[in-house]
């Protein structure tokens, strides 16, 4: 019974993804197709002088610029769903590669990021809720209004300030010292330059979860049953270990998963603080340097990430709850 | 028994009392006024100052904040403080324009969805989940890109992508109001569709769309800085606020952190008096708290 909702939730949510990347697909080709970049010059770039208008022509020919747009659409979907997502004009490697070696080193700075934010976010939300009104909640709720209207990328030039420029405690970019090889960057070295950009990332959850957890933890505090458990003489803490804290984690566990779209969005600003060789500065490279190919994978690989973040909370709800069945009734 | 009488115009606790008894609505009029006031006045600077301070003065580079330049100087001797309310303004204007679009198609589609319902409705709806989807920065720098970057496409990337929020809450006041026995009533008095919509969609509407709207501004001003400081956005020749933070990361290691740090804070305070403003107007708005 159990696997086959399992199985049933699967391919309702693969079936999704399907759709979702599809939609993605048309509405990428249609904004490209539309726009006044010409492909041809954006491929040839700067030696576009030396190339004769015939040479033009003929690389349009050569890929199919002359074909009507839904049949130049079916190609390129053809292409993606054998996996060819074409090649980086940047990087002159195939685009999946780039993403994947880019993705891996962005990968444990977003998580650290994702952690630390959820973690924090949930302690400082705690007590703000439980302590509501006390000056610690107002203190609280003042830096989680601040933040969460600070931009990100201040936020992460004041931590550069502050830490690599004033108290040099932490490295000014990049991700290994300079002149060191990438085989040859030890595993602190390497902890040392994801730390900073971790938390200026971590930075942006934390306003977000803080003020939910905050704000359903005083839901709980001003219920029945924590006023009879008042009665009987429970303290404070207990309350909040027993009765609060599994109905919080539920609304929190949605945010935290859902945040993954913003943490994604925020590490683009953030690499680009830190000069950090990851996923968000590639595509930074790629819209600067008009390599399409890229930067649609990396719109396709943002899409899929968001859908995984979902689906993992998904996920999480039976075993923080098991009044919640997969796949609903 | 001793009377003590103050005389009730003076004492400036007697003052502080006065403005306490002040009813709610009053101190949230107040409010209102002052943030309008800080944003317009952030708006419309760079017509009174002029291009004064612009110029290069060799003599006072790179000064740290005092009281002739409370923002500092720049490594041409600019001064920062009028180079950062240029920017602002600029980006508010940028921002405030890129938000109003944005609005428009949210309240557009909010609407159609709500009264058509049917097919117009799901196509809408699944429009925004496909928007939802994507991070909303990824989405902003395709749609910036596509359409050939610099200011237009900031505008255009910034209109495109902040309807979504608005259109869903327009869309759930129509259907909730649709619902109602107020709005059955009416038809059942054989009102017409227009007399309906005028009575009682738009009170209904009107308010959620204004806070909506100003809600809007905050964001759609930090993605236009945030384009901008990743050299997506406007031209390096107009200096908007993210152009400017972007310049101080260069002058980062030589410890000139009032490059970076001073414009921040100025974006900062104009982003808190958007909310602010907002969260006040809704307060007035909303039934619930408006009369308090």
């Amino acid at each position: 019974m159990q696997i086959r909702l399992l199985l049933v939730f699967a391919a309702q949510k693969l079936l999704r993804l399907g759709r979702l990347l599809m939609a993605v697909a048309v509405f990428t080709f249609v904004l490209l197709s539309f726009s006044p970049i010409d492909p041809v010059k954006a491929y040839i770039g700067a030696d576009m002088m030396q190339i004769s208008a015939d040479q033009q022509a003929l690389i349009a020919e050569r890929w199919g610029l002359d074909q009507p747009m839904w049949s130049r659409f079916l190609d390129w979907l053809g292409q993606l769903l054998q996996g060819n997502l074409g090649t980086s004009l940047v990087f002159n490697q195939p685009v999946s590669e780039v993403i994947a070696s880019r993705f891996q080193a962005s990968l444990q700075m977003l998580a650290i990021a994702w952690l630390l934010s959820g973690l924090l976010g949930l302690a400082l939300g705690l007590i703000a809720g439980a302590l509501e009104g006390h000056w610690i909640d107002r203190l609280i709720r003042l830096y989680a209004y601040t933040l969460a209207s600070s931009p990100t990328f201040w936020v992460a030039l004041l931590l550069l300030i502050v830490f690599a420029v004033s108290f040099k405690i932490a490295p000014i970019c990049c991700a290994a010292p300079p002149g060191v090889l990438s085989q040859n960057v030890t595993f602190w070295q390497h902890l040392h330059h994801l730390l900073l950009p971790a938390v200026a990332l971590s930075i942006i959850g934390i306003a977000n979860i803080a003020l939910h957890t905050r704000q359903k933890l005083i839901d709980v505090l001003h219920s029945d049953y924590v006023l009879f458990a008042r009665a009987q003489g429970e303290s404070l803490w207990n309350i909040v270990r027993y009765h609060g804290f599994r109905n919080i984690l539920l609304p929190a566990i949605t945010l935290q998963f859902a945040s993954l779209s913003e943490l994604f969005g925020g590490s683009v600003l953030v690499e680009q603080v830190f000069a950090y060789p990851g996923l968000g500065e590639a595509t930074v490279q790629a819209a600067l340097r008009s390599d399409i190919p890229l930067l649609v994978g990396i719109v396709f690989f943002s899409a899929l990430f968001v859908y995984t973040g979902n689906t993992l909370a998904d996920l999480s709800y039976p075993i923080i709850d098991p009044r919640i069945r997969l796949g609903g009734q | 028994m001793t009377i003590t009488v103050n005389s009730p115009q003076k004492s400036p606790q007697k003052l502080w009392r006065i403005w306490r008894q002040n009813n709610r609505r009053q101190q949230t009029l107040g409010a209102i006024v002052l943030g309008t006031l800080f944003l317009l006045g952030i708006i419309v600077s760079p017509w009174f100052l002029g291009e004064s301070g612009l110029s290069t003065v060799l003599t006072q580079r790179n000064q740290p904040p005092s009281l002739a330049h409370l923002f500092g100087t720049d490594w041409l001797g600019r001064d920062m403080l009028r180079r950062s309310l240029h920017g602002l303004s600029l980006s508010l204007r940028v921002g405030l324009l890129a938000a109003s679009v944005s609005a428009l198609i949210g309240t557009g589609l909010g609407l159609a969805a709500g009264t058509f319902g049917g097919w117009v409705d799901a196509v809408i709806i699944w429009i925004v989940d496909v928007f939802f989807s994507l991070p909303h920065l990824v989405l902003l720098i395709l749609i910036a890109f596509a359409v050939g970057g610099g200011t237009k496409g900031v505008i255009i990337a910034v209109a495109l992508t902040h309807w979504t929020s608005l259109a869903r809450v327009i869309r759930a006041e129509v259907l909730q109001t649709n619902s109602s026995d107020y709005v059955h009533l009416s038809r059942h008095l054989g009102k017409s569709s227009l007399w309906i919509a005028r009575h009682h969609m738009v009170p209904h509407i009107v308010p959620q769309l204004l806070v909506g709207l100003i809600l809007l501004f905050p964001h759609a001003i930090l993605h236009e800085a945030a384009l901008s400081f990743i050299g997506i956005g406007l031209s390096p020749h107009l200096p908007a606020i993210g152009i400017i933070l972007a310049e101080s990361m260069r002058h980062l290691s030589t410890g000139y952190w009032w490059l970076g740090v001073m414009p921040g804070i100025l974006l900062l305070l104009a982003v808190k008096a958007f909310d602010w403003l907002g969260e006040n107007l809704r307060s007035l708005f909303d039934p619930k708290t408006s009369q308090g």
